[in-house]
């Protein structure tokens, strides 16, 4: 249920790419790459948002979506990219065509516009996470597959940086991405501050030595 | 039942408001034409829906291209014009209530006739042409449009400029009230643009007040624009109130800005990169319905130096190191 809903997007960008319901617009490619990039972006700040929904719930539950919400993320942030290489950059058109296609441009891109080397960079990790997912992975992986995990937080900044780069005046959408983002990863040093407190408290009371 | 007095009832009570503005806008487009050739509230009511007067006595002008223009609908939904919003639709959606007329132009600075004007005696005295030109915005799309309106050399050779007078500026109605986008700092306000003289009196420069045969959509600068097809589009201020002769160059809005981004010239050139993007391409802007074979017919096409407009405009820049003055 939860899964069909997450695809709505990407259906959405299929019908009104038929002009069923919706159009693209007037710049079509735009539009597709966009979308995908701002659901890219959502999903990682939803896979995020598990975490701290279930400890402050105590609705255990929630764990059981996070997995299939962090590979959404990694979907749309993928099919952002596929539309910048086959739609944006026209890498299919070429291909369709059967002409050349200049993988200079390609490069010099990623390498050249820091905007693109950084969500290039972000893609790297989702796609190490998506890889790597598995319960088997997480299983033959140990303690670094946590480690390994926790390179989503570095995706999310590098996400939310990429979108605020290449804005040209009015920050005010990256803002709040920038904002979500920051609250949630605030939460997490809050949290975390309070277990080790409560932690060291309870370790002092049971005259435990305490490790900082 | 309530019975109002006559005083009561207002012009809007009788005239259903749609056709009320429409009925302004048809004496716009025929004060602009100099003369009403359609009149009457019936003919407002035949106007299409979402569609503006036809502008009438409109001579076909120099400097058309023949490539495919772009349609009403990606002309009027797909605009950059932050004092509606920054989103390419906002401008669409949010400029429909504007209404432009009455509307003054003030002239001022080094010029021999100054003064406040309305914008049928700015415009009236000279014929309408229409040109189709490419225009090609700094976010690397592009378009290509068929405008109404008249020749820039025309109008500043009007108010005739002394000689100290090296730049004309521009700028866009400031009125946060009825340009929404203008409550967000989003930008500074009002809007300034500015060409040299040269620049201005280029037979290319274009003062339009109309698109696709008929009175400009406020989305798109009602009642008058700037149309400079070499340069960047920013360059094309919308909504202009005022022209002032200046001895010294103005500090443009995206200058103002962003000036590593944006420069005074911002002629379109393939060889210098914005900072973050590449120039050397663009999209040529076309909305689809046809699935990813019509996605895929809007690839993208080499930028032209001057927009391909060299020919006419190139030599105002002899000397000049296009790299630096960007
Ligand atoms: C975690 C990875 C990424 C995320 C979350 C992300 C997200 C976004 C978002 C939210 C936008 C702004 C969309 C808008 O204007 O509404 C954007 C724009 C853009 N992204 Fe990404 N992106 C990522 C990776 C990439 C990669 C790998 C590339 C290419 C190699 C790329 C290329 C672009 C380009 C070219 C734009 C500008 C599109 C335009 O002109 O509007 N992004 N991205």
């Amino acid at each position: 249920m939860l899964f069909v809903l997450c695809l709505v997007p990407a259906l959405l960008v299929v019908a009104d790419a038929y002009g069923i319901g919706g159009t693209l617009g007037a710049n079509p490619i735009e539009e597709i790459q966009d979308r995908f990039g701002n659901w890219g972006l959502r999903f990682i700040l939803i896979a995020l948002a598990v975490t701290p929904l279930r400890q402050l719930t105590g609705r255990n539950w929630l764990l059981r979506f996070r997995r299939m919400l962090g590979l959404f993320a990694f979907f749309y942030v993928l099919m952002h990219f596929l539309a910048w290489l086959l739609l944006d950059q026209g890498l299919l058109t070429s291909a369709i065509a059967g002409e050349e296609f200049d993988w200079s441009v390609i490069t010099e891109d990623i390498f050249e516009r820091p905007f693109i080397t950084i969500g290039f960079a972000a893609l790297l990790i989702l796609v190490a996470l998506a890889a790597t997912s598995t319960a088997g992975q997480r299983r033959r992986l140990g303690r670094y597959w946590q480690k390994l995990h926790n390179g989503v937080y570095l995706a999310a900044v590098l996400g939310v940086w990429h979108y605020w780069w290449q804005v040209k005046k009015d920050f005010s959408e990256p803002l709040v991405y920038a904002l979500v983002l920051a609250v949630l990863l605030g939460y997490r040093v809050w949290h975390h501050r309070l277990q080790t407190r409560v932690g060291s408290a309870r370790n002092s009371r049971a005259g435990l030595p305490q490790n900082h | 039942m309530l019975i109002r007095k006559p005083a009561d009832i207002r012009s809007s009570d009788i005239t259903p408001k749609e056709v009320f503005l429409r009925r302004r806008e048809l004496l716009q487009a025929g004060l602009m034409a100099g003369g009403l050739a359609l009149g009457g509230p019936a003919m407002a009511a035949i106007l299409p829906p979402g569609r503006r007067a036809k502008l009438v006595d409109v001579a076909a002008g120099k400097f058309s291209t023949d490539e495919t223009v772009n349609s009403y609908t990606d002309i009027t939904t797909y605009n950059n014009y932050y004092e509606f919003g920054t989103g390419k639709s906002d401008p669409f959606e949010n400029a429909q209530e504007f209404e432009p007329m009455p509307w003054t132009v003030k002239v001022a600075g080094h010029c021999e006739k100054t003064g406040i004007f309305d914008l049928e005696d700015f415009i009236r005295p000279y014929a309408l042409e229409e040109r189709i030109y490419r225009l090609r915005c700094v976010e690397a799309w592009s378009m290509v449009i068929p405008w109404v309106g008249v020749p820039l050399a025309d109008i500043v050779r009007q108010y005739r400029p002394l000689s100290n007078a090296k730049y004309v500026v521009f700028e866009t109605l400031l009125d946060p009230e009825r340009m929404p986008g203008q409550r967000s700092r989003a930008l500074h306000w009002p809007y300034v643009e500015g060409l040299t003289i040269a620049e201005a009196v280029n037979p290319l420069s274009l003062l339009a007040v109309g698109v696709y045969g008929e009175v400009l959509p406020n989305q798109n600068g009602a009642p008058m624009r700037l149309v400079v097809p070499w340069k960047y589009g920013f360059k094309s201020i919308k909504g202009i109130v005022s022209m002032t002769f200046s001895e010294t160059r103005p500090r443009t809005t995206w200058e103002r800005a962003a000036p590593h981004e944006y420069g005074f010239y911002a002629n379109v050139n393939p060889e210098v990169d914005h900072p973050r993007w590449s120039q050397a391409r663009e999209r040529r802007i076309g909305s689809s319905v046809g699935g990813l074979q019509g996605i895929l017919g809007a690839a993208k096409q080499e930028t032209l130096m001057f927009n391909g407009y060299g020919e006419h405009v190139a030599h105002l820049y002899e000397g000049l190191d296009l790299r630096r003055n960007f």
